[in-house]
């Protein structure tokens, strides 16, 4: 298995005060790798910088053999990599098909750009068809997140950023979203990382973890050599 | 009701066009980048020399039409211009946008007084702008009207790029959340761009319509400038429907209080009305809410 992206001495900064400090993160093609730790620990602006939406401050980044530490994030979205972000991020005066065509934005320069949202995101996400006129801010929480996950792949990524998918959703959703998931990590073999502080979520889906803290990465695993007791004293308070 | 009464009601309606002509452009970019343009009334100013050098070159009827495609790329290259040499490099700090343009603003005054002379160029109309229709016992001059038909099909037009094309759509992402519409694949300093170019454009074509009431001046965007900013902050900052509802109002409230005062009394009580208005409503005609603006 090659890597697919590659973090090396990554750090990031806001104004004076440093919250990533000398990241390593390798993840292989098709891994699921989950990122857990406390909250303000970096994880989340750990997400923003390999996105591109904040500023890499030291080290370097790259993605499928190329450089991208100085890229933009519409360049990375392009080049593959999907988000999910915390708070879902939805347009909110769009409706839920507007937003799934923004998405598309990120098959620019690939040679295949679309105009038409793929028909297996709906079937995907039965739900997200029904509503599709609807403005996503009237949205429910658990709506929201499918759209915002819809809203990724319809760019195809091969690697997917998610931040704390089930973060204040109802329990019956949260089986709907991680069959999504399931779906997407088995059947689209799509590499994944994902924030998530539920512990038996990621013991049911990653292969990998790796635990933040103080903005750093203090101990990296594979699912199957560890229990989720095992790591929850580094996400409990 | 009595003929002036009605006079001024059609003088507000084709003020209220220019008014709104001059202030989308403010409005589209202030909605998506968070800046302003201070040199923005140039925009008119160079719409309405470049109206005057096509009729130059183009005498008569036609030249008044080829006018508004030269006027719009023109205003929207300058636009495209400033947005990218001096905007774009400032963009840490918004707040010296306003300065620098309001240098670049004091710049093109000064050109087009060393390259046309202070007084002023006049653009001769057509003949069939110098007319006038008479309604309900109102003279309509041709040229209002044109400037009213204009402004509508302006508006129109920018309704339905907003609202039906891909780029539109695009900007409407950006506007709402400018860090997602990055992650998803926007190239959003070329949306900037875009819309940059548009609103200074759509100015320029302002301008044309202002070359027809009277001459061109180097200061001539400076009269038009302050409303099309009282246009924008009453609008609601950023939305369209509350640009043009407020274009509207002031426009009638401009040309209305005119039967009452003179001018210069009517534009103080234009600024009085807005400030009552923003203490009454401090979010505008319409209110946008964005996640952007809540942070």
């Amino acid at each position: 298995m090659s890597a697919l992206l590659e973090i090396a001495g990554l750090s990031s900064a806001y104004g004076q005060s440093r919250v990533l400090w000398d990241v390593d993160l390798t993840l292989a093609r098709g891994q699921v790798m989950a990122l857990i730790g406390r909250n303000g620990v970096g994880k989340t602006t750990l997400l923003h910088t390999i996105m591109g939406t904040r500023p890499v401050t030291g080290g370097t980044l790259h993605f499928d053999g190329r450089d991208m530490t100085a890229m933009p994030a519409h360049g990375r979205a392009r080049a593959g990599i999907g988000f999910v972000p915390q708070g879902r991020h939805v347009f909110p005066q769009l409706t839920v098909m507007e937003n799934l065509e923004t998405g598309l934005s990120a098959l620019a320069g690939r040679g295949k750009r679309s105009a038409k949202v793929p028909q297996h995101i709906f079937d995907l996400f039965p739900k997200l068809w029904d509503i599709r006129g609807r403005a996503a801010g009237f949205l429910s929480g658990g709506e929201q997140q499918q759209l915002a996950i819809g809203r990724a792949l319809a760019g195809e990524p091969s690697l997917l950023l998610l931040d704390e998918p089930t973060e204040g959703i109802q329990p019956n959703v949260v089986q709907q979203i991680e069959a999504a998931l399931v779906h997407v990590r088995d059947e689209l073999g799509m590499t994944v990382l994902v924030v998530e502080q539920y512990l038996d979520f990621v013991w049911r889906f990653a292969d990998r973890y790796c635990a933040m803290q103080n903005g750093r990465i203090i101990r990296q695993g594979a699912i199957a050599d560890e229990t989720a007791k095992d790591v929850a004293h580094l996400v409990q308070i | 009701m009595d003929a002036l009464f009605l006079n001024q009601l059609f003088n507000g309606a084709s003020l209220a066009s220019l008014y709104l002509l001059a202030a989308l452009g403010l409005a589209l970019s202030f909605g998506l980048m968070r800046v302003i343009n201070m040199a923005h009334g140039e925009m008119l100013m160079l719409g309405g020399y470049l109206a005057w050098m096509t009729l130059l070159v183009v005498p008569g009827a036609m030249g008044i039409i080829l006018a508004i495609p030269v006027a719009f790329i023109g205003a929207a290259a300058m636009g495209g211009l400033i947005l990218s040499t001096l905007i774009r490099r400032l963009s840490a700090r918004p707040l010296d946008t306003l300065l620098a343009t309001w240098g670049v603003s004091l710049i093109l005054q000064q050109g087009a007084r060393d390259l046309f002379g202070a007084v002023g160029v006049e653009v001769r109309a057509p003949e069939w702008l110098t007319g006038s229709f008479v309604a309900f016992g109102v003279t309509l001059p041709s040229a209002r009207l044109f400037i009213i038909a204009i402004a509508a099909l302006v508006l129109g037009a920018l309704a339905l790029v907003l609202l039906k094309t891909r780029i539109g759509l695009l900007v409407r992402a950006v506007n709402q959340d400018r860090m997602m519409a990055s992650a998803t694949g926007i190239d959003v300093q070329r949306v900037d761009l875009t819309v940059f170019c548009l609103g200074s454009g759509v100015a320029g074509l302002a301008g044309v319509m202002l070359a027809l009431l009277g001459p061109v001046t180097p200061n001539v965007g400076q009269s038009y400038i302050i409303p099309a900013f009282l246009v924008v902050v009453m609008g609601g900052l950023g939305s369209i429907v509350g640009t043009t509802a407020s274009a509207i109002i002031l426009g009638l409230f401009a040309a209305l209080a005119q039967i009452f005062v003179d001018v210069s009394v009517a534009q103080m009580l234009l600024l009085v009305f807005v400030i009552l208005f923003i203490q009454v409503r401090p979010q505008g005609v319409v209110a946008v809410k964005t996640r952007q603006l809540d942070a």
